[in-house]
């Protein structure tokens, strides 16, 4: 029995309840006319799209500096790599690899100066992250409008140049992990092999970097930076080290959202995507300094089957749209109750 | 202090509003608006936000940052004037009816929002700001769900067409600048909501007054350094809950006056923005997350809606899209706060090493400006 509280207390109330609901959610969809075997894959499709952005989360919750909604900027340079990759006529794994390649100088570079700069702001890291995620965000709308693109199907047919507001990545690198050694069974379910290859390796890659010295030290400096500090450990090289893998992933993460669902979305569209990220990773059992990998596999499963279950099952139960009330308070509930927990705030 | 020090320290000091004025002039001209128009859109402008950014004080002053949970207060108030619009309580009496019925909702949200950031201490701003979207959820719950199915709705104009919930946008016209026009006053070219002022003007010396009372210093005791304050007996929960409950019913009142100026409601979106342009509007007023007054509000109000109303038709005119004005104008709202922000931590960061090293040295010496 002490066991089992103990349990309940680590994995907290909130999680549990999410948890039961997912259940309750696949228990009832038979009845409501929701079929099983399509909505696992629609799971597992969404899982997939979104894993490697929770999994940008990591590092920088490892190393301490809290939970990075500042993702966007990462984004942001997933979204140049993307479209360049376009402009540049690259199709197929050429395409998506390259757009991944173009994306990372960009990555880097953006992660080292926010790194630099969330250096210089311990302890408020999350509120600065979130504004300079915003202004980045604002900035490059402009950039969209007025750098020379001119692929006519990325820019504005009338005027001939700004890139639109949604791209289709169709006929470049649409679905190209999706479709990847995929197996179907049935008429309904397609299980998305490359794209969970993909995200298992990204994680693997992840999990031997937290086990190599840079990745020991990185979370030496997350969990007791005094004694990191005293072992020798640089503080601000390991954050920043963390900062630029976190925008690193935030940029591929992006670009296998859009090869899945098959556009690229520009200008103010990744103002808010930081957010479900966290969520998912929350919901995993991660807290706001503490992060692995079982936390963003379990999370993410978790966030995006209650993403895909709540609208059809909900709505065909309750006759009417609730669901997206569900998930604003579900997500921002979750987020609520890892900052609210008792944490050490480093200074 | 020489001269030169001086200067520098007052660069320094007021970086962000010193840069924000320059961008302003500097878009005025190629906007192409005359100074009359600007100076007609700053004194609409003032009358309608100035409330809701005085609701960011007395957070402040007890250390708890900017309030994102402002927003939580700015729903009540529409809550209010949805039943002021259905109940056709018409004129600056539909204003009072709105803000009879929001003051109770906001007083039980501040109580939660203060109690949320009692457990989040450190943390209060992204806390705030998280919360703020939950219970966006919940207005939601409550404005699309409810209302018109558990708590009846007496005209059915205001309703969905399938029944209940109530329309994208809500029509104030009935108490629409009910109060900017009770007493009509125009000097020259320039048409003031005289009244609006005058309540503003109340709250400033209500801001004023509270500063002296027992609560007040209590509050600035809490803000200045919470361990101190709890030594010497101020229960510190208790204030930060009284500042948040305060700030949240202010921020009520706030929408109230802001939403009878425009004259439409947006429903679902009205209250998304309304911590955003008020803590961007405090900081370009060159306060601090530690430090702000009631100049501060409104010098922020002045220039950062001077900008607002230059900026669409500079970006036109200077890149021929509007919309590059309007990205810039965010650009320059989100990137303003993270800027002072950062300056903020930056500067707190240095002083404390400072003194630190001048603990080291076992020097004396008081930390000079160390409440700057």
């Amino acid at each position: 029995m002490p066991d089992l509280k103990k349990f309940i207390t680590d994995f907290g109330w909130p999680r549990i309840i999410i948890f039961l609901f997912l259940v309750f959610l696949f228990i009832a969809a038979p009845f409501v006319n929701v079929r099983i075997d399509a909505s696992i894959a629609d799971v597992l499709n969404r899982f997939g799209q979104s894993a490697v952005l929770v999994l940008a989360l990591v590092p920088m919750v490892q190393a301490g500096c809290g939970l990075n909604f500042g993702l966007p900027l990462g984004i942001i340079g997933g979204l140049i790599g993307a479209t360049m990759s376009m402009q540049f006529g690259l199709v197929g794994f050429a395409g998506f690899f390259g757009a991944i390649a173009l994306a990372a100088p960009f990555a880097l570079a953006f992660g080292w100066g926010y790194g630099r700069l969330l250096n210089k702001v311990k302890g408020e890291e999350m509120t600065i992250a979130m504004y300079v995620g915003f202004a980045s965000v604002m900035l490059m709308s402009i950039m969209w409008l007025i750098l020379p693109y001119n692929s006519p199907k990325m820019v504005w047919g009338y005027a001939g140049k700004g890139l639109r507001t949604t791209i289709s990545v169709e006929g470049y690198w649409s679905k190209i992990l999706n479709d990847f050694l995929a197996v179907r069974i049935g008429k309904f379910f397609i299980f998305p092999t490359g794209l969970i290859l993909f995200v298992c390796f990204c994680a693997f890659l992840m999990w031997l970097f937290l086990r190599t010295k840079t990745g020991t030290a990185m979370t030496a400096v997350g969990s007791n930076p005094d004694y990191a500090r005293a072992s020798g450990i640089s503080v601000d090289k390991m954050r920043t080290i963390s900062v630029m893998l976190s925008t690193l992933l935030g940029a591929v993460g992006i670009i296998v959202y859009e090869q899945s669902f098959g556009f690229i979305q520009l200008y103010d569209s990744p103002l808010f995507m930081g957010f479900p990220a966290v969520a998912a990773l929350l919901i995993g059992g991660a807290s706001v300094n503490k992060a692995s990998m079982v936390n963003v596999l379990v999370g993410t499963i978790l966030f995006q089957g209650l993403l895909t279950m709540t609208p059809s099952v909900i709505n065909s139960l309750l006759q009417n749209d609730m669901s997206e009330v569900i998930r604003i308070m579900v997500s921002n509930g979750i987020i609520l109750y890892a900052l609210t927990r008792k944490t050490k705030v480093t200074k | 202090m020489s001269g030169k020090r001086s200067i520098g320290r007052f660069l320094r000091d007021n970086a962000v509003v010193l840069i924000f004025l320059a961008i302003t002039v500097a878009a005025i001209k190629p906007s192409g608006y005359s100074l009359t128009y600007i100076g007609q859109e700053i004194i609409t402008r003032l009358g309608r936000n100035s409330f809701l950014v005085l609701a960011l004080l007395l957070p402040i002053f007890a250390g708890m940052g900017l309030n994102f949970g402002m927003t939580l207060g700015a729903m009540a108030g529409q809550i209010g004037l949805i039943f002021a619009v259905d109940w056709g309580v018409a004129g600056w009496r539909g204003l009072v009816f709105a803000v009879l019925i929001g003051v109770p909702i906001s007083v039980f949200l501040g109580w939660v929002c203060g109690k949320v950031m009692n457990k989040a201490k450190g943390r209060e701003m992204v806390t705030g700001y998280i919360l703020a979207f939950f219970m966006d959820g919940v207005y939601q719950f409550f404005v699309l769900y409810m209302l018109g199915q558990a708590i009846p709705i007496r005209s059915s104009s205001i309703l969905l067409s399938r029944g209940y919930g109530i329309r994208n946008t809500l029509n104030l016209q009935i108490v629409r600048q009910s109060l900017d026009t009770i007493v009509p006053l125009k000097i020259g070219p320039f048409v003031f909501p005289i009244v609006t002022f005058l309540v503003i003007a109340a709250l400033c010396v209500f801001v004023v007054w509270f500063k002296k009372i027992k609560l007040g210093q209590d509050m600035r005791a809490v803000g200045n350094d919470i361990v101190v304050a709890d030594a010497a007996g101020v229960p510190v929960e208790r204030t930060r809950i009284i500042a948040i409950i305060i700030s949240t019913v202010l921020a009520c009142v706030g929408q109230v006056i802001f939403l009878q100026n425009m004259g439409t409601m947006a429903t679902y979106s009205a209250h998304t923005q309304t911590g955003f342009f008020a803590v961007a509007a405090i900081l370009v007023g060159g306060a601090s997350v530690k430090r702000a007054g009631l100049p501060n509000v409104f010098i922020g109000v002045i220039l950062l809606h001077a900008l607002f109303v230059v900026s669409p038709m500079a970006g036109q005119r200077l890149f021929g899209s509007a919309m590059i004005g309007e990205y810039f104008r965010q650009f320059i709202g989100y990137g303003i706060i993270a800027l002072s922000l950062v300056l903020y931590a930056w500067r707190a960061r240095k002083e404390a090493a400072a003194a630190r090293a001048q603990q080291r040295e076992g020097e004396s010496a008081p930390v000079n400006g160390g409440a700057a």
